[in-house]
């Protein structure tokens, strides 16, 4: 008696989103099934690796391998040419930590000039992460958009209290995709597309950012988060949740004692480096099991195993 | 096909007696139509009536219990795909591969590396529970000398043996702990079947395909084993995750019973060499249908990714986790240190003790018992108020035990300031801010 499984392909996808132009502009989402069951329906888009680096540089970054991988590069824009060589890279992340008005306080005028030599540098998509700080991020993102006009980039994020400033410049006037950052709640990930498509941005436009953390610290919400946006999205065929999901792993993964722990304090742990890398493999692993369309990383053992593991279930 | 509640209640008795612990036979049946309940707790019940329920009601999946003593370990179980349906049972397991041609010193080392990886996680126990035992063909004596070896390491086994001669031999030393025969193949199904039932013991089903594994799976189930694990073991990553779901999706959705069985991934088969990618696909494999991982490590890394993930995927959505409340000295504080409170949901101790510690200045964090809720819905459930701070500051003999009288509140409770004041003479209370990512600068500042 052989087996005949029941097919699970829905009538509704999600949205293929460009980013980039050219060469390497990639496409994320339009698949109809859940994530990777290309037994159902066959995936098109495979999910894509960004790779994040920081405005600060070198600075702050204490994992050998990482430190390895950079080595000789200068500026920020020596690191962005190094890490599109980087293998099982599509886009780049550039995080501007520096402009925490609580840290740093980089003017927006120097991270507009940063992103724009980046930009003039490497021809991977763009994508820009703010400081987390809303009137900050707002400005900056609104700056950055009109300065890399027609390079199709990705700001992340809008969110809810500053999505008219940033969907109105980067999605509207500038004509860049927009992040959708909500907080492990799949009422506030629609609320807030809904309110971004009031304001007229087009949902072929919007990516979600539906919320991240490292695994052990509280992935069960992004995790169930993700199960159930997709579900909404394929099953129920909800259009204000068929974007694409873009999540940010090594800001969360490289934050946590187990990748921070020096050996010193806990010398049974092991390496550094390698701790590190495991946690970024397991999250990133987990959030595309999960349905992220992108993860955003940084350790090149990291993204190559997370590239070889896409590439193994496609 | 699943039963009703008033299916079930036509074949009750309908007196109300009370005795299967349900109010009424009504709600008894609604219970039993859920899976809450086995229809045997109603006493009332004819034979016939039981036979063509228990059949229905039975769990779509079932559970299979494995191991013996402090090894002892349950399987599968689930009644939902999601998490977020309901919630999920039984966590994954993982395993640690041995081989029966490795040389007594690496056994000794890997079984000592294993040992090594064991500690608690929020009230979990986290550690290696299985160790699967390879047979490499080279006669059963050399197989029996490894099962002995890993018999007394304490942990739970799964026989990886496709000869059921070798099989039988090793089962004969190790039947008592329950182990797992893992193998069964079209070309051995009878002898490998009479092995496990002989011994007692769960049979771990294999086949080159999803077609192969049903029907050995239905050909088992025809001579009457139904104490089955299935291996979804597949040529690479991709096979091997489509049929961990289409066992599972068959199953849970799709009713199948003859899929309502725990499942083997083998990532050390299908990732040999790259721990890296064993991580990444026993990740993917905690989210999605792995009952047993099978990896060929768990270093300490790997360890605290991966457990840590399975702990947050398999907790109850409707129970929260929660810490012990108590004093947590960190960066080294000591009696004279600032104090700083929160609440027990372990969430919030994470990312407010994970901050401090990046902050490398020393605070005595004090957890109180807040049912493991989070700041703001404790304080609005009055499980985080002036009184309930005074009882734990009375009972964990704060007074006595830390001589700083300074204490730091989180920032939405702001307005308990002064009613803490008022319980806590003698402290100094400051409001901290409201959000943990902002506790590194409060803390740095307040210190300087």
């Amino acid at each position: 008696m052989a087996f005949t499984p029941k097919k699970q392909a829905f009538n509704a996808r999600i949205n293929a989103v460009t980013l980039g132009t050219g060469d390497k502009s990639i496409v994320i989402g339009g698949e109809n099934v859940l994530p990777f069951y290309t037994f159902d329906a066959p995936i098109e888009n495979k999910p894509k690796i960004a790779i994040e680096i920081s405005d600060k540089g070198l600075a702050g970054i204490v994992s050998p391998g990482l430190l390895k991988f950079y080595e000789g590069c200068e500026t920020v824009v020596d690191m962005a040419k190094k890490a599109e060589t980087m293998e099982g890279a599509s886009a780049i992340c550039l995080h501007f930590e520096s402009a925490d008005p609580n840290g740093d306080n980089t003017s927006v005028a120097d991270c507009v000039a940063v992103a724009k030599a980046v930009a003039e540098a490497v021809s991977m998509p763009i994508i820009v992460m703010g400081c987390k700080n809303i009137e900050k991020d707002a400005e900056l993102f609104s700056a950055i958009s009109e300065a890399l006009q027609g390079k199709n980039i990705l700001v992340l994020s809008s969110r809810e209290e500053n999505y008219k400033t940033v969907g109105a410049s980067a999605g509207l006037a500038y004509n860049q995709k927009v992040g959708a950052e909500s907080a492990v709640d799949i009422n506030l990930a629609k609320q807030l597309n809904v309110l971004l498509s009031q304001l007229g941005v087009p949902a072929q436009s919007v990516c979600m950012n539906v919320g991240s953390s490292a695994a052990g610290y509280g992935f069960e919400y992004l995790s169930s988060t993700l199960d159930r946006v997709k579900a909404a999205a394929l099953a129920q065929s909800d259009a204000q949740l068929q974007m694409p999901i873009v999540t940010p792993i090594s800001p969360e993964t490289w934050g946590v004692k187990e990748s921070m722990s020096p050996e010193e304090e806990s010398p049974e742990w092991g390496p550094l480096d390698e701790r590190g890398i495991e946690m970024e493999v397991c999250t990133a692993s987990a959030c595309l099991v999960g349905g992220s369309n992108l993860v955003i990383m940084k350790h090149p053992a990291a993204v190559a195993t997370i590239a070889k593991f896409i590439d193994s279930l496609m | 096909m699943a039963l009703k509640g008033l299916d079930i209640f036509k074949l009750t008795p309908k007196k109300n007696c009370k005795e299967c612990g349900s109010p009424t036979c009504m709600a008894f049946s609604m219970k039993v139509a859920s899976g809450a309940l086995p229809i045997e707790k109603c006493p009332y019940m004819s034979a016939d009536a039981l036979a063509t329920l228990s059949e229905a009601t039975a769990p779509l999946m079932k559970t299979i219990e494995v191991g013996a003593g402090d090894c002892a370990h349950k399987l599968g179980g689930e009644t939902v795909l999601f998490r977020h349906e309901k919630t999920l049972v039984n966590r994954n397991l993982f395993a640690v591969t041995l081989d029966s041609d490795m040389d007594d010193a690496a056994v000794d080392a890997k079984l000592e590396a294993i040992k090594k990886v064991d500690y608690e996680r929020i009230g979990e126990r986290e550690y290696v529970e299985f160790l699967f035992l390879n047979y490499a063909g080279n006669g059963a004596d050399a197989y029996v000398a490894l099962v002995k070896k890993a018999a007394e390491a304490q942990r739970a086994l799964v026989l990886n043996c496709a000869d059921a001669d070798v099989a039988k031999a090793a089962l004969d030393i190790c039947k008592a702990g329950k182990p797992i025969l893992n193998g069964a193949n079209k070309d051995n199904l009878e002898a490998m079947n009479a092995a496990a039932t002989g011994a007692g013991v769960t049979l771990g089903v294999c086949g080159a395909d999803m077609n192969e594994i049903y029907d050995n799976i239905k050909a088992l189930e025809g001579k009457g084993n139904k104490n089955l694990v299935i291996d979804c073991t597949g040529a690479d990553a991709k096979q091997t995750f489509a049929n961990a779901v289409m066992v599972r999706r068959g199953n849970l959705k799709d009713q199948d019973r003859s899929l309502g069985y725990p499942s083997i991934v083998n990532l050390a088969r299908i990732a040999a060499g790259d721990l890296h990618m064993q991580t990444a696909l026993a990740a993917a494999f905690t989210l999605r249908y792995g009952s047993i991982i099978v990896m060929e490590n768990m270093t300490y890394a790997e360890a605290l990714a991966l457990y840590g993930l399975r702990q947050n995927i398999f907790t109850d959505p409707q129970k929260p986790m929660k810490v012990e409340p108590g004093i947590y000295a960190l960066n080294g504080a000591d009696e004279n240190s600032v104090c700083s409170l929160t609440v027990d949901f372990a969430l919030t101790y994470f990312l407010v003790s994970g901050e401090y510690e990046r902050s490398k200045c020393p605070v005595n964090l004090l957890i109180t018992d807040a049912s493991g809720m989070s700041v703001l819905t404790a304080w609005a459930a009055g499980k985080f108020s002036a009184g309930t701070i005074k009882k734990f500051f009375d009972e964990a003999d704060i007074e006595n035990k830390i001589k700083s009288r300074t204490l730091i509140i989180p920032g939405k409770v702001a307005v308990m300031k002064g009613e803490i004041e008022a319980k806590l003479p003698g402290w100094n209370v400051v409001v901290g801010p409201m959000e943990a990512v902002q506790l590194v600068k409060f803390i740095k500042d307040f210190s300087a």
